[in-house]
């Protein structure tokens, strides 16, 4: 009911626990924030557990200050497992945008969506399905320009763990490659379903 | 504005922000337990404060851990512990003996659900009364809650001068989302941070005479081991420091401390006003609700309802001087919390104008949103 002004973008990152969807947000927001032109809040929920339950990572990013850290309008959703697709579809924007993990998520509630087997290629490509999120966190960034991928890079070598950095730039690279192959504007305008001819 | 824009901004969590406030306060002594959402505050000084000559020890639970912050202070250092409910609960016992005592402390209170175990990952604002009241006994306490990341680190600031300037400990009340928030600060630099330490006795120390009064009731400390005879009891005592049971002399020092916080009443009573200029309506909030109402009074503009914002950051000694003149003005005032209503009751206690006062509440473990606010706002005024 409230009337929003569009000065913020939001992207929403959701799997279960441990597919690295906190550390994805992290390295997005962190990539951002380095590039100082944009103010960005990252919040996140999770459960108390270590390995399973949801998880959840918010990105919001705006030229003004950030009131309130949380999404308000999905513009992007991730959705790195079903049960977060089926939980987090409804937030979304009519012309917001789904992005699916299309190993793990076979049920995709819009046409308005980018499929890519995130799993799948981070085992072939980069040798670990430990790296889907950075796979994923590639097609995010090609798909929604909020960052150029050269200062991602950057943010992501410093970031993740010693020892690991080429294994996660290969697989944030394949992910980008990946993305690249989709054209936003063949896509249907809004989430919402067409009506059925019958 | 233009000046902090030039400076490199970062990306920092609350409880990053919450360590660069101490340390730029001059902090050097942290001893703490870890617990959700509060840990990242022990991790990162673990790390830092060995670096700069500063001590820092995991002890082996929250009760100690209040006792050795209590004692680091006594030893002329400045100390502070985090903590999240179970923990703060915990502390209580040793936080009135830094009450009595009169030794300066902050302690960090990562707010999450509760009670006991509660919900660990969640924000909630269920601590503000246990802040207030958590440990026995009449006794004055300074109360500081954060919102934002640049709070965090400035409030802690802050704390830390509170502290030691009227020799109370201090008590940021701090949530899961402020805490676990990541988001771009400019932090001023260093030579532009005001850090207040305390008055150390400036006579010969056979002169001294630790809980004289004075004109502001804040006797000068010295610090264990400095040589001057400084005795420290947990039981009411007379200006030696030693116990006490003569009526007049318990009823100076209670009185004492009390009067040196109420003394500073308008040095500690710390609020910020949003759109109040014209408003007839307003929402008095803090910690993490005060983003989500900063939105709703701009949305509740929107639907023509002159709508205002009153944050606290001081929620004890409870600003009842700005909340006051916010009640007077405006015909209706919201008071949204993620509790069952703590700071609410503190609003209508101080009510005495007949507005029309109202909570709104959330106790399931998820931050008010702008929304519910601009909702309850225009249902209520019809």
């Amino acid at each position: 009911m409230t009337k929003l002004k569009a000065d913020r973008y939001e992207i929403r990152f959701s799997g279960s626990g441990g597919q690295g969807i906190i550390t994805a947000a992290v390295v997005l927001a962190e990539a951002i924030a380095g590039s100082g032109k944009n103010h960005v809040c990252q919040t996140q929920s999770y459960g108390p557990e270590a390995r399973g339950g949801t998880s959840k990572a918010e990105v919001v990013i705006s030229k003004d200050l950030i009131d309130y850290p949380k999404v308000i309008e999905l513009d992007l959703l991730l959705a790195m497992n079903q049960a977060s697709c089926d939980t987090y579809f409804p937030d979304l924007k009519p012309e917001g945008l789904l992005v699916v993990d299309s190993t793990l998520v076979d049920q995709i509630p819009t046409d308005r969506s980018i499929s890519i087997p995130f799993t799948q290629i981070a085992v072939k490509q980069a040798g670990k399905k430990l790296v889907a999120n950075m796979v994923a966190l590639g097609a995010v960034v090609h798909l929604t320009r909020v960052i150029s991928p050269k200062a991602l890079e950057s943010t992501l070598m410093a970031k993740v763990p010693k020892g690991t950095e080429q294994m996660n730039l290969k697989a944030f690279r394949s992910g980008i490659r990946a993305a690249k192959k989709f054209d936003l504007e063949q896509l249907p305008p809004t989430v919402t379903p067409e009506e059925e001819e019958v | 504005m233009t000046k902090r824009q030039s400076k490199k901004r970062i990306l920092l969590q609350g409880n990053e922000a919450v360590v660069e406030g101490a340390l730029a306060a001059g902090c050097r002594f942290f001893a703490g337990y870890p617990i959700t959402p509060a840990s990242e505050i022990s991790e990162v000084l673990s790390v830092r404060l060995p670096k700069i000559g500063g001590t820092f020890i995991q002890m082996e639970d929250e009760i100690a851990s209040m006792g050795a912050i209590v004692g680091a202070s006594l030893a002329g250092v400045k100390s502070m512990t985090a903590t999240s409910g179970p923990g703060f609960s915990l502390m209580q016992e040793n936080l009135g003996f830094a009450c009595i005592a009169e030794v300066p402390c902050v302690v960090v209170n990562v707010m999450r659900g509760g009670p006991s175990t509660g919900l660990p990952t969640n924000p909630a604002q269920g601590d503000v009364m246990q802040a207030r009241w958590g440990t026995h006994g009449d006794h004055p306490i300074i109360v500081l809650a954060v919102s934002t990341a640049l709070e965090c680190f400035e409030i802690t600031v802050k704390a830390f001068n509170l502290s030691e300037k009227y020799r109370v400990p201090v008590i940021i009340l701090s949530d899961e989302m402020v805490a676990h928030t990541r988001e771009t600060v400019t932090l001023p630099p260093h030579d532009e941070i005001e850090v207040i330490d305390r008055i150390t006795p400036s006579m010969p120390p056979e002169w001294y005479i630790p809980y004289k009064n004075n004109s502001k009731g804040v006797p000068p400390m010295s610090a264990l081991g400095d040589g001057f005879r400084h005795h420290v009891t947990g039981l009411v005592h007379d200006v030696r420091g030693f116990p006490t049971q003569t009526p007049h002399e318990i009823e100076a020092f209670i009185s004492r401390l009390f009067r040196k916080v109420t003394q500073g009443f308008h040095e500690i009573q710390i609020t910020q006003s949003y759109l109040m200029d014209d408003a007839t309506v307003a929402v008095i909030a803090y910690g993490s609700v005060v983003r989500s109402a900063q939105r709703a009074i701009i949305d509740a503009r929107n639907q023509g309802v002159k709508a205002g914002l009153l944050q606290l950051t001081t929620l004890f000694p409870f600003p009842r001087h700005v909340v006051e003149n916010v009640l007077k003005q405006c015909r209706f005032v919201l008071v949204p919390e993620m509790n069952i209503g703590q700071i609410s009751r503190e609003v209508k206690r101080v009510n005495q104008f007949g507005t029309h006062v109202e909570k709104y509440n959330r106790i399931d473990g998820q931050l008010i949103t702008p929304d519910e606010i601009c909702v309850k706002l225009l249902t209520t005024l019809g």
